[in-house]
Order: structure tokens, then C-alpha cells, then sequence
């Protein structure tokens, strides 16, 4: 199903004329309105009447999150507050949050962009759709929120935690739609298999997964335990919140929704655009934002493009479901290792949680890697032999698969710590 | 139908029209919002061949026609009704009408060029009432639907519109609002430049605005009534600054 079939299917010639309009004006506008971008313009010597083609947009410089958090709070907004109708921002554990605002003109776009990730995830009026992203500053919540209503289906306001309740909730409202992140759809599954429920016995039958990398392993043990088609959905907070990019039917790759946002590629150490087809960073530039535009915003993602046609029959731009963050690419001995290889890894480890941190050092000049996993509790406790066997079936693979011989150390479950709600991925002590 | 792409033009040594990009697609109506002096006027021009464009590719039924003299742009399907409607005050309403089929008269088309006459009689009854009396004597209104009514009879896949409400009462901007908008279910797509957005937006579906040469809002005309910006500089909403 597609949402909106006049501009997810628009033959290529006009969404490029479509994109160079809007890329004009909101040049036109953020180099009146924001300050930030006069400045960098005018430094690098250049106006928005350099656009005379698309590919005009690498001559503009880039923006980073520590851009935007130097403008904190509403340093890089276009509009003043009066506009404004809505405020999110990051938490700012790890720095001074980002903060976004939104148009009433901007909220209409976000819906309509949602909507069409909930179209393509399979999602219509006849569904029950149980939201367990946290409402609140973050965006996931609302953004999913608005676009469900419109498509009309029956939205539970969940929010997060509390997992026996969520499941109360499934199978008594008879939630036909889990959207929440991909590591809390396992979590579920999991619960549901330890409390005996049959998943078969909900009447659950899609998830639209989103808010971190996830493997296609993750994939196919998420729908195997819930039992659902599960498809991934794209978004960056600072950006608009989900409904960036989603996943069709073909789950092969997710659409980006290119009448409001440019995508490019770059070498995250460069910064020089790569050439169609390469694997590097997702740079993103809104066209149709009002309150809070960007332009050539970097995402830290790391992705790839696809321009071919789709036999779902859109259009627009393909991303690949993200690999990982640049600030999480490994490269060890020359070899580039991404969190979701080891992660798919894991997955086909009996006993282990996905939960994990990768640490490189540097120990008398040689690089060495550790990595650290959680194993579940009546693993943790049983005989030495077994959690040795498990080690070396990791170790095994990890050869095998990424070339690389890491060691690998077992942990007590629940014991890697979470910062600002993750746990990271990546610990890189080489740096200092 | 019609698709600039980086469009520049200019006055003398003043840069008129900087960078505009815009499209109009077949059996829509598109509006050009902008205040006095932004280029409205100099990139209607530009369209229908009357000013030259210095930058930029200028797409009409999938050919360029940057540097095309107007009378050609005309021939292709380009009509426009001047800001000011210009008639020709001696002359009778049915003689202003018949001119403006003047690149058609050539025998065979004869036939064609009274049935569109009857065309335009039926978008506004009121002209054929007037037929014998000279087109100086109506008015503002009457004249307004004579410039538009002699526009059409060159048959134009797409018609320029600019300022059609200007110097009229509200009344009969609504009765030639409404003749607008059944045009493109008769076959003519329309590009509508006015300063009474209020207006404009009623009909049109998708809008630019433009500023100093530039276009610095585009879209659909639902997102355009609900913008701030256009909001209180061209629909008369109050506003004071929030730092105040």
C-alpha cells in the first residue's frame, strides 16, 4: 500500500525539479533568517543564487550536531517562537541537547510523512497500533503518533517500559501493530517466550522498528518470536524525528522521502561527496521545513544509495537499513568492523543477549580488540565448560566472518551500563 | 507543462529575477504571490517571450524557449493578459475578442475561431450583451473579462494571468475568480500572479511566493493560508515579534 502515490511514484524528472525549487527557496529563506548560515555562506563566499543545479548543493557547507549545539537553544531556528507550535530537543547527557521546532506547517508534513511509513509497514484504518516509544521530548512517540491517527487506525499511547503490562495491553486491546525499537520488539518476544504466550495467540501481525541499527538476523528472530512482518523505518531527531525513510513491502532498503529531503553521501573522514553506489555518511538537507531547516546536515549514519527502480512501484531513493554510526565504524588493522556485524554474529549464538560493547586498545603499539557480551542467567551460572564453548564459537566466527581475532569475554547479564539510554556500541581507548 | 529551472533575468544594471525555479503542470492552477516590485511581473514577461532572460532554461511542452520571440511563444500555446488589460478602447468588444485570434485566422480555422467566440460568451455572459458597444465604455470589471475573453481566443494551452483583481470591487473579482477557475476543465492551464492572495489561494492549488527576485516559499495552497510569513504579509494577519 502507498500512502501518497502522487509524490512516492513521481517519475524521477519532476521530483528532481521539485527538489531544486524547494532547495532554492529554503536557501533563499535560511540564508535571510538564520544567522548561522549567512555567516557560513558568506565566509565561504557564496549565496543561494549558486544553485543552479542540483549539483550545485556540495559547494554549501556542511552542518554538524555541535553546530547545533553551539546555537543552543533556539540559535538556528528560521522562524521566531510565535510560529512555533511545537519544541522537542535531545536529553544532552553527552552534551548540550539539540533543540527543534515545528510549524503548524511543519507537524502537517511530519504526519503525512509518517503516514507513509505506517502505509508502507503495512499499516491501514483497521489496525490497532500500540505505540512504546517514550512520549516526551524525544520525537519518536508523536511523530508515529500524528501519522497513525491520520491514516486512521486506533493508537495506544503506550510509551515505554513496564513489558508485562505491554503485553496485557497486546492481548487484551488486541494491538495489531507493535512500533517501538527493534531491541525492545526482542525483549518482548522474549518475555512473552519465558511467560509461555504463544505469540500466534495475539492478534499482533506487524512491527515497525526504528531508533537504532539493527541486523537482519535481529530481523528474522523479531519475527519469529512475535510472529509479525517487521520493517524498518528511518529517522534522525534534529532532522524531523521518524519519517525520514521506511521500508516497503520489498524490505529492501527504505524509500527516502525525497520531495522533503536531499540525501547525499560523504566520506565521514574527507567529507568529499562519494561517488553513486558507495557505502559512507547520510548528509540530509530539508526542503520543505520551516521552523528549523538544515541544510547538508550530517547524520553520522552509515549507508548506501540506491536510485534503481522498486518493484513496490515508488520512486524515490532507496537507503540501505543503516550499518552503523561513522562514530562506530571500527577500523582495526585495516579491517572496517561495524557494530551490527558482530550483532548478527551474536544472534546465531545460542545463549548470548544481543547486548554488547566492543573495545579497542592499544597495548605496546598493537591494536587489540575486546568484546564483551551479555549471556543470559542460567547460562552465567553453568559450568565453566560450556561459557568457554561459547567464547569460542564467537571467537570462531568472528574470524570466519570479519577476519579478525578478538577476545571475547562473558558477562553477567544486565552488567554492561547504559549512557543516555544506550549502551555504547563502540568504546575506541586507541584515541588518547 | 512549463518548467523553469534557474531562472535569471534583468532590468538595466537591477537584477529582476534571481535563480527561479518553478513548474506548472497540466490542468492546474498555479499562483505567484509577491509584492510590488518582487518580479511577478518581469518573469510573466520572461514566460511569454516579451523580456529577455539572461541565465537559465525555460521548458514549454518539453522545449526550450529562452530567447523565443513572443509571437512564436504565442504560437506554442503561451497566452498572457497584460497587467492593466490594455484593450483597445475605440474598438467594439467583439472586434477586441476577434483579435486576439489573429494568429489564427488562416481559412480553415475560421469555424473554430466563432465556436470559441461563443466559448468565451459562455464564461461571460455579460460581454455578449455588450458585443456592439466599444470596450472603453465598460467597466473596470467588463474590460478585465474582455482582456481575458480576447486571451482565449488564441486557444492557449497556458495562460498568464497578471493582477486580474486589480482596481476591482470584491464582487466582481469573485464573478471573474470563478470564470478562472472552470478554465482548466476547458482545456487551459493557468499561472495567476496577484497581489490579493486571499483571492488567489481560493482557486489555485499550488503557490510561490516571491521576494526581491526570488522565490523564497513554494507550496501547496493549503500549507501557503497556513504559513506565518504569507500569513502577515499578504493576508493582513496582525503580528507583533514574541522579543518584544
Amino acid at each position: 500500500m502507498i500512502w501518497d502515490r502522487r509524490h512516492e511514484c513521481m517519475p524521477r524528472e519532476e521530483i528532481e525539479q521539485l527538489q531544486l525549487e524547494r532547495l532554492q527557496s529554503t536557501l533563499n529563506r535560511v540564508y535571510r533568517n538564520v544567522s548561522f548560515y549567512k555567516k557560513k555562506f558568506d565566509q565561504l563566499k557564496i549565496s543561494p543564487e549558486d544553485i543552479q543545479g542540483m549539483s550545485d548543493l556540495i559547494r554549501f557547507p556542511l552542518t554538524a550536531k555541535e553546530d547545533l549545539r553551539e546555537s543552543y537553544p533556539y540559535g538556528m531556528f528560521a522562524l521566531t517562537l510565535r510560529d512555533v507550535v511545537r519544541i522537542h530537543s535531545s536529553s544532552g547527557v553527552t552534551g548540550k541537547p539539540t533543540v527543534t521546532g515545528y510549524t503548524r506547517n511543519d507537524l502537517h508534513h511530519w504526519s503525512q510523512l509518517t503516514a507513509r511509513v505506517l502505509t508502507a509497514g503495512g499499516v491501514t484504518k483497521d489496525d490497532v497500533v500500540q505505540i512504546t516509544f517514550k512520549y516526551g521530548l524525544f520525537t519518536g512517540a508523536f511523530g508515529l503518533h500524528h501519522g497513525a491517527e491520520l491514516i486512521g487506525a486506533s493508537v495506544i499511547p503506550m510509551s515505554t517500559g513496564n513489558t508485562a503490562k505491554q503485553v496485557m495491553i497486546m492481548q487484551d486491546y488486541r494491538t495489531t501493530a507493535l512500533v517501538s525499537t527493534p531491541s525492545y520488539a526482542l525483549l518482548l518476544g522474549r518475555h512473552m517466550e519465558r511467560q509461555g504466550i504463544n505469540p500466534k495467540s495475539l492478534s499482533l501481525k506487524l512491527g515497525l522498528f526504528g531508533g537504532e541499527p539493527w541486523s537482519e538476523a535481529m530481523r528474522q528472530e523479531i519475527e519469529e518470536s512475535l510472529s509479525i512482518n517487521a520493517t524498518d523505518n528511518y529517522g534522525v531527531s534534529e532532522v524531523m524525528g521518524p519519517g525520514v525513510a521506511a521500508e516497503c513491502e520489498a524490505k529492501d532498503g527504505l524509500h527516502i522521502s525525497e520531495d522533503h529531503f536531499i540525501p547525499e553521501i560523504i566520506d565521514p573522514q574527507t567529507l568529499k561527496p562519494l561517488p553513486p553506489g558507495s557505502e559512507g555518511e547520510l548528509v540530509l538537507t530539508t526542503l520543505t521545513k520551516e521552523a528549523f531547516p538544515l541544510v547538508r546536515y550530517r547524520t553520522r549514519d552509515i549507508t548506501t544509495l540506491s536510485y534503481a527502480p522498486c518493484s513496490c512501484g515508488r520512486t524515490q531513493v532507496r537507503m540501505k537499513k543503516v550499518l552503523g554510526r561513522s562514530d562506530d565504524i571500527l577500523i582495526l588493522k585495516g579491517i572496517k568492523i561495524f557494530p551490527s556485524q558482530v550483532e548478527a554474529i551474536l544472534m546465531e549464538v545460542e545463549g548470548v543477549e544481543p547486548r554488547y560493547q566492543l573495545i579497542a586498545d592499544r597495548i605496546e603499539g598493537a591494536d587489540t580488540l575486546e568484546l564483551r557480551v551479555e549471556v543470559n542467567e542460567e547460562v552465567f551460572f553453568d559450568e565453566i565448560k560450556i561459557l568457554q564453548n561459547i567464547s569460542l564459537q564467537i571467537e570462531r566466527k568472528l574470524r570466519e566472518i570479519i577476519g579478525l581475532s578478538a577476545k571475547v569475554k562473558l558477562v553477567a547479564p544486565e552488567s554492561l551500563r547504559p549512557a543516555d539510554g544506550k549502551i555504547p556500541k563502540v568504546v575506541d581507548r586507541r584515541k588518547k | 507543462m512549463l518548467r523553469l529551472e534557474s531562472v535569471s533575468a534583468s532590468h538595466g544594471s537591477i537584477q529582476a529575477l534571481r535563480n527561479v525555479s518553478l513548474h506548472v503542470s497540466a490542468g492546474e492552477i498555479v499562483t505567484l504571490l509577491g509584492g510590488n516590485g518582487s518580479g511577478k511581473t518581469t518573469l510573466m514577461r520572461v514566460i511569454s517571450g516579451i523580456h529577455p532572460s539572461s541565465k537559465g532554461r525555460l521548458i514549454f511542452g518539453g522545449q526550450n524557449i529562452a530567447g523565443i520571440p513572443a509571437e512564436q511563444v504565442l504560437r506554442l500555446g503561451v497566452g498572457q493578459v497584460p497587467e492593466g488589460r490594455q484593450i483597445f478602447a475605440p474598438l467594439s468588444v467583439l472586434d477586441n475578442l476577434l483579435l486576439g485570434a489573429y494568429v489564427r485566422f488562416k481559412g480553415s480555422e475560421k469555424k473554430e475561431v466563432w465556436k470559441d467566440l461563443e466559448g468565451v460568451f459562455g464564461l461571460f455572459p455579460v460581454l455578449k450583451e455588450r458585443e456592439r458597444q466599444r470596450a472603453g465604455t465598460l467597466s473596470g470589471g467588463e474590460q478585465q473579462m474582455v482582456a481575458i475573453g480576447r486571451t482565449l481566443m488564441s486557444r492557449p494551452k497556458l495562460l498568464l494571468l497578471d493582477e486580474p483583481s486589480m482596481g476591482l470591487a470584491p464582487r466582481v473579482v469573485g464573478d471573474i475568480f470563478r470564470a478562472i477557475r472552470t478554465l482548466p476543465g476547458r482545456g487551459t492551464t493557468i499561472l495567476l500572479v496577484e497581489q490579493n492572495a486571499k483571492a488567489a489561494l481560493r482557486i489555485a492549488e499550488r503557490g510561490y511566493v516571491m521576494e526581491t527576485g526570488r522565490i523564497i516559499l513554494e507550496g501547496e495552497t493549503e500549507d501557503l493560508l497556513n504559513n506565518r510569513e504569507v500569513q502577515r504579509a499578504y493576508l493582513g494577519k496582525e503580528y507583533r515579534e514574541i522579543w518584544e
